[in-house]
């Protein structure tokens, strides 16, 4: 798979640790919405470090781009994408790379997405992606969340949630909720799985994204209230959480 | 040499020289599966040899830890570019499964629980290259590692070695398994870069 070269048209941050990165990649071939890329950084003396990450931006026209990277706190890629890169700055990426987790846009059937923290990254272009083409396959969407401040594309999902009722929005925080919220803070749980998603006896299909405890917990729920497994698919990232 | 990312310096290790191109060191043990982690008692799981048509030699989980095993530590190369350096398990070689198979395969499918697949070239399999493992770090395999029992083949990327494994099926042909039907490379070797389909 090629490197290919995208200049940056755009930044804008979504939370005090996470930017949204806009690239123009002229030669971009065109993506379904939940791929990733890989991005390269290559030092002067020719070191280089790769890391992937999800695309955020519905398939366009445009062959533009956009990534949405979260600071972490000791890592060697993202502190430089969200801290050190400007507009104008070119950046290698390959990709468009992965085939499971991903919507088509001929997919009609009811669509449940669940997201912990910035695993809502390949679901919101699975959303955008939905409204650029016009489908109306309904959807369903769980964001856990730290706080409101934690929140990203908030006006984007505002925006794209509130058309017809066919993209329906949950949101969950496990810190700090919004004053008068009815919920109190906490991790997902049963109840909550089986009184905002689809009921499974219309065999949503399940895309489920977030740090790996976040997604075995969602996924065993989803399990609880009848959703077979082959109707669920995951991506996970980060730690297990048992440390050594 | 790609474009120089302006201001980049990297973080370089002594490790790092041990490292497959490309990758990156970690000490967690990140975890990549397709769908929900299969939880499967240990009264039902079994292990099955077949050649696609028919069965060539079956273990339930009493039979396979009655089979001497080994402990052994090696690396693991994830193709999302983690790699993990000295850890340890114990398994059951797959020699000692494939002992008393008469076959003329040369590739086998790896088929989990959960109906992941994997394919693999059966030599990549013999001569102490593989194992069954059930132990990682002194205790059983946890079912988002793969437990009650997984495939262990740390020469190529992590994907090839399967978790929740409860077979392999062998061929005389190569075909891809289910990473490498959606644009995984068809061999997967970690110090060849053979990330994708089509790299080299």
């Amino acid at each position: 798979m090629m490197w290919r070269v995208g200049t940056v048209v755009a930044l804008q941050d979504e939370t005090a640790t996470a930017r949204t990165i806009t690239l123009k990649v002229p030669d971009w071939p065109g993506h379904i919405a939940g791929q990733h890329v890989d991005v390269r950084l290559t030092a002067s003396d020719g070191y280089s470090a790769v890391r992937s990450y999800s695309i955020a931006s519905a398939p366009n026209a445009e062959k533009r781009v956009e990534l949405t990277v979260e600071r972490l706190p000791n890592g060697e890629v993202s502190p430089y994408l969200t801290q050190e890169l400007a507009v104008g700055d070119r950046l290698e990426l390959r990709g468009p790379i992965g085939g499971w987790f991903v919507w088509r846009t001929q997919q009609t059937e009811p669509i449940q997405l669940i997201a912990g923290g910035s695993g809502i990254v390949p679901l919101m272009a699975m959303i955008r992606s939905r409204a650029s083409t016009g489908s109306t396959a309904p959807f369903r969407l769980l964001y856990s969340v730290r706080e409101p401040g934690a929140v990203f594309y908030r006006d984007d999902l505002l925006a794209l949630s509130d058309c017809y009722n066919k993209v329906s929005l949950t949101y969950a925080y496990t810190r700090i909720p919004p004053k008068d919220w009815p919920r109190p803070p906490g991790r997902i749980d049963g109840a909550l799985i089986a009184d905002v998603t689809w009921p499974s006896n219309l065999a949503p299909t399940c895309y489920v994204c977030g740090p790996t405890p976040f997604v075995e917990s969602a996924v065993g729920f989803l399990s609880a209230s009848g959703n077979s497994a082959d109707k669920i698919r995951t991506e996970r990232f980060g730690p297990t959480g048992d440390r050594k | 040499m790609g474009i120089i990312s302006r201001g980049f310096s990297g973080r370089r290790s002594a490790a790092d020289a041990k490292l497959p191109p490309g990758q990156y060191l970690t000490t967690d043990f990140p975890v990549l599966s397709a769908g929900p982690t299969p939880h499967i008692p240990l009264d039902q799981w079994e292990f099955v040899i077949d050649d696609g048509t028919n069965v060539l030699r079956r273990w339930d989980w009493k039979s396979f830890r009655d089979l001497p095993t080994e402990t052994f530590t090696v690396d693991l190369h994830c193709v999302t570019r983690w790699s993990k350096l000295g850890t340890s398990w114990e398994g059951v070689s797959v020699d000692t499964m494939l002992a008393d198979v008469k076959t003329d395969a040369s590739y086998a499918m790896a088929r989990s629980y959960g109906d992941y697949t994997t394919n693999l070239p059966l030599k990549d399999l013999r001569n102490g290259q593989a194992w069954i493992a059930f132990r990682f770090d002194n205790k059983d395999l946890a079912p988002e590692h793969g437990g009650p029992a997984r495939l262990l083949v740390p020469h190529l990327y992590l994907w090839k070695s399967a978790k929740w494994v409860k077979g392999l099926t062998l061929m005389s042909h190569d075909k891809p398994g289910f990473w490498e039907s959606l644009g995984y490379h068809i061999y997967g070797d970690p110090w060849r870069e053979q990330r994708y389909s089509g790299d080299e």
